[in-house]
């Protein structure tokens, strides 16, 4: 069952059009990498699915995205349900400038959480989630900004799970941190993809390989092939796509 | 001479002259403290910081006029705060980039502009005589609210625009509305900067003469207000008034309340430029 659904999704801003005629299906508890040269659209694809674009002046969207076979985009949609469901982790770390216990809970006291019990225990499965328990479990209340920067965005990805959604989208999670760090935020999304579905941005070719499903490749706007990742990085059957994974553009 | 020879003359000639700017305004400055210090330092006294005002200048003291600044400042922040912050979040988070917010915007900037005795006669109509809340402090420090809401939209923009974006994307991204975006990560991330604008406001306002004389701001008050519709004197207007009395001794008095007026002034700058230090060491 497809759990995202673009249909004939063309996004523009002004009279710039940025994505054109885009139809992808995403089944859940899958992770799907979206690959491409920079600009060819696969990061204002990723925030179609949580409304992120609709910050962006004169952004117009034609088509349909469903999620759960509902049209996130009717004139009646609840947009911060959406993005409770629907969970992002940005390409900078970006957490607040507070301890990481309040960082882990923002989401759920924004929902009217009060309790403490409550909250600690979701501090505690969503930090051993993003695979940094064991590192802040003694300094839950020292500032966020004291993190490195792998921690902050192991932190960040905690902060999104503890409202549990039911899908991650990654814009390239880890191509601000360090290999090591990378490392651990890849292996990450090999755990998290047993329970959430997960959309991941990435400019780093051989980590869609590693990571993904299934992948995506963009280019100009289109999408130019889409298939499980053995198969589309073997034998790619677009020519663009052979060029792309040979190097010949970027 | 040839340019390159030429080039580092001027150099070093502006280096002297950029010098000798710097060190002449700081000259005059230290001349005038100087100089008030040596008229004002001798009338200083806890007996003129508790008396009250006199016809004899050796036994004139500041207490009602100082006690009256304390109030305005008060009152005036309690009044520009709520209505300055709130015009500048929705201004700055919520305003669209229309051409309206743009005309706003640039009024706010001619409104910083107006001479601050306008600011007196517009308060004296409408809180003076319209209200009939009368010469009161509360009038005072309603019209001097009035008088640093620009200044104090502005800088609380400023504070508010340095809040980067990113933070409150990530709060959106987990389901916030505006506001609870703007209430819980963008205000207290700009809370360093938008107190540091105030402190500055209000270090100015606390100084301002021409308003408060227009009000009717008495300086023969041989009493301290009880109430904010109490009638009152201030700092300012207290030294304005010395100063115009013939009998040289008061100008003694005038140079130590002077003395007073310098060192809440300079308090409260130097406690805006600490927190503002302070602050721009946390923001990420």
């Amino acid at each position: 069952m497809a759990e995202l659904l673009a249909q004939h999704v063309s996004v523009y801003y002004g009279t710039n059009r940025v994505l054109e005629d885009v139809c992808l299906d995403i089944d859940e508890r899958t992770v799907t990498a979206l690959i491409g040269p920079s600009g060819c659209g696969k990061s204002t694809f990723l925030r179609l699915f949580n409304r992120m674009n609709d910050f962006i002046p004169d952004f117009r969207l034609e088509g349909e995205i469903l999620i759960h076979d509902a049209n996130i985009y009717a004139p009646d949609a609840d947009v911060e349900e959406l993005r409770k469901q629907v969970g992002m982790v940005f390409q900078q770390p970006n957490p607040f400038p507070k301890s990481v216990y309040d960082n882990v809970t923002y989401g759920l006291v924004l929902q009217g959480e009060r309790t403490k019990a409550v909250l600690d225990a979701a501090v505690e499965k969503a930090l051993r989630q993003a695979a940094l328990w064991d590192e802040v479990k003694d300094h839950l209340h020292k500032s966020a900004l004291a993190l490195s920067g792998g921690q902050q965005q192991r932190l960040c990805i905690a902060r999104a799970l503890a409202i549990a959604p039911h899908t991650l989208l990654m814009d390239e999670p880890a191509s601000a941190l360090d290999p090591i760090a990378t490392a651990k935020i890849e292996e990450l999304v090999q755990e998290l993809k047993k329970d959430y579905t997960i959309l991941i941005v990435t400019h780093n070719m051989q980590q869609a390989k590693r990571v993904s499903d299934k992948t995506a490749f963009f280019n100009f706007g289109r999408l130019i092939e889409y298939g499980d990742t053995p198969a589309f990085f073997e034998q790619p059957q677009q020519e663009q796509t052979r060029n792309y994974l040979n190097g010949h553009f970027g | 001479m040839r340019s390159a020879a030429r080039n580092r003359l001027v150099d070093r000639a502006f280096r002297w002259v950029g010098l000798l700017a710097t060190l002449v305004s700081l000259l005059l400055l230290a001349l005038f403290l100087a100089d008030i210090l040596h008229a004002g330092v001798g009338r200083l006294s806890w007996a003129f910081l508790r008396g009250l005002p006199s016809r004899f200048p050796e036994r004139a003291g500041i207490y009602a006029a100082l006690l009256g600044t304390v109030w305005i400042g008060a009152i005036t922040a309690l009044v520009a705060v709520p209505v300055g912050l709130a015009a500048a979040v929705y201004l700055e988070e919520y305003g669209a980039k229309s051409r309206w917010a743009a005309l706003v915007e640039i009024n706010i900037s001619n409104l910083a502009g107006v001479p601050s005795i306008i600011y007196g006669l517009l308060g004296l109509e409408v809180f003076v005589r319209f209200w009939h809340l009368g010469a009161s402090v509360l009038a005072a420090g309603c019209t001097l609210a009035l008088l640093i809401l620009p200044i104090l939209i502005v800088t609380t923009r400023e504070a508010l625009k340095a809040v980067p974006h990113t933070l409150r994307e990530a709060s959106y991204a987990l389901g916030a509305t505006r506001w609870q975006t703007t209430w819980h990560q963008v205000l207290p991330a700009a809370s360093g900067g938008i107190l540091t604008g105030l402190i500055l406001a209000l270090a100015r306002a606390v100084g301002e003469t021409a308003p408060l004389v227009v009000i009717g701001v008495l300086a023969y008050v041989p009493f301290a207000p009880a109430g904010p519709l109490d009638e009152f004197s201030a700092l300012p207007v207290q030294i304005f008034n010395w100063i115009a009395r013939p009998q040289k001794a008061f100008g003694a008095d005038a140079a130590a309340a002077i003395i007073v007026l310098l060192i809440i002034t300079f308090g409260l700058n130097g406690g805006a430029i600490y927190l503002r230090q302070r602050w721009r060491q946390r923001l990420p």
